[in-house]
């Protein structure tokens, strides 16, 4: 492989962490990062498992682009994109329970995050397998970056804790932070300092 | 290779070649995963029941049966004996009054029909507030923070009576101090609090029942409906 390419890759793949940040830049998958974001963990992984499956369906749709019909690839890749999450699903009950169960239905809604479907249709059916897989990769650690930041606000604001570890006792934490308000007042700060850095 | 064209018959045949590739896919994970997901659940029971029972060395699970309450419907008692000696029941309850719906919990009972313990078995409260229930009506314990350890002082919670561990629901009234019992509700989830409550009652009516049989020196054996259910 030569330099020319492995460079754009890197920047595909810095793009998506940074410039085209899916949560902070482009404000989409707004659904699991505000519901899924109650504790830094549980964002994690909520992130990882979105991971996983963009880099995957991406791999995938990007050598299948050629033999779908341009008028059925909306079902092709929702298809390819499903079948990926319900393997982790599956894997996920079989090895981690208790992730799963704190997860709940966020898992099998990944099928349609705008994030996945967006990455599959707007950049694997017009690049290649390699770049693909860069695109999943910096769009995947981008979402797990920013629903973890988001997650470990929360925790630390709401319960004075951070992966666990308690900082101040839980009862002087802002519960507000924990519930479903406390997610968008989170993430506008975030959203709005990160843009601030960002510019800079 | 060039792109194929929106014939009718590529369409058909692209799609049908990738539900079928999909379809090979998932039915070769699913046979995998079968296993532990079925292992992962079991163990979960298990691990509640040793929560909130005494020691045993016999199998709860095999051994649990059926128990009919006032309300029409059946719990399950799983009982745990050390040797032949009936040391605790642990009863599965619920309630349907939660503030979300359902709450399942494992309520373990010694024979002097005090509360050991318990676990929420499954629940969907609000998570920061009903979902307190896990730890709320248990004993507090002060988990010194970062905070504390580094300044060297102690931030001390409000007093509450909430815990129901050690307690005999003939002697205590549980119910939340609000309706008259001896519980302190969860700040800000009473409905959960009721809840929760209920399912423990519903558990001490169910415990009584079969502590009844096992002082009359009756066999209980596995009824055919409950190894059905442990499947």
């Amino acid at each position: 492989m030569n330099n020319k390419t492995m460079t754009k890759n890197i920047r595909v793949l810095i793009n998506g962490v940074v410039k085209d940040n899916p949560v902070f830049v482009l404000l989409l998958g707004m659904c699991p990062a505000l519901a899924t974001t109650s504790s830094g963990i549980n964002g994690m992984s909520m992130g990882l498992a979105t991971m996983f499956v963009l880099i995957c369906s991406n791999i995938v749709i990007s050598t299948l682009k050629n033999l779908i019909p341009d008028l059925v690839r909306i079902p092709a890749f929702i298809v390819v994109i499903a079948t990926f999450v319900t393997i982790v699903e599956m894997v996920m009950n079989a090895y981690l329970p208790a992730l799963a169960d704190s997860l709940g239905i966020f898992i099998p809604l990944i099928v349609v995050n705008c994030i996945v479907l967006g990455r599959a249709e707007a950049f694997a059916a017009k690049n290649n397998v390699l770049s693909s897989l860069f695109d999943g990769i910096g769009i995947g650690l981008g979402f797990t970056l920013a629903l973890t930041a988001l997650g470990l606000t929360r925790e630390f604001i709401g319960t004075g804790k951070m992966f666990s570890v308690s900082f101040f006792p839980e009862d002087f934490g802002m519960t507000l932070f924990v519930l479903a308000p406390g997610a968008f007042i989170a993430l506008g700060y975030l959203v709005a300092i990160f843009n601030k850095i960002q510019r800079e | 290779m060039a792109k194929l064209s929106s014939t009718f018959k590529n369409m058909l045949l692209s799609l049908f070649f990738i539900c079928l590739l999909a379809a090979g896919l998932l039915a070769k994970v699913n046979d995998m995963t079968k296993e532990p997901i079925a292992d992962a659940k079991a163990l979960k029971l298990e691990e509640a029941i040793k929560d909130v029972v005494p020691d045993f060395d016999n199998n709860p699970v095999t051994e649990s049966y059926k128990v009919a309450t006032d309300s029409g419907d059946s719990l399950l008692v799983y009982p745990a004996k050390k040797g032949e000696e009936v040391v605790g029941f642990a009863v599965n309850s619920y309630s349907d009054n939660g503030f979300s719906g359902n709450i399942q919990v494992m309520v373990g009972f010694d024979m002097g029909s005090n509360v050991i313990n318990y676990a929420v078995l499954s629940h969907a409260e609000t998570p920061g507030l009903g979902s307190q229930m896990t730890s709320w009506f248990k004993p507090q314990v002060h988990e010194s923070s970062l905070i504390e350890r580094i300044f060297g002082f102690e931030m001390k919670k409000a007093e509450v009576k909430s815990s129901i561990i050690g307690k005999n629901p003939a002697t205590t009234q549980f119910a939340v101090s609000k309706d008259g019992g001896d519980i302190d509700a969860i700040s800000a989830s009473t409905v959960t609090s009721r809840a929760f409550l209920e399912a423990i009652n519903k558990a001490y009516v169910a415990y009584a029942q079969s502590n009844d049989y096992a002082s009359t020196g009756a066999t209980i054996n596995a009824s055919e409906d409950s190894i059905e259910i442990n499947e």
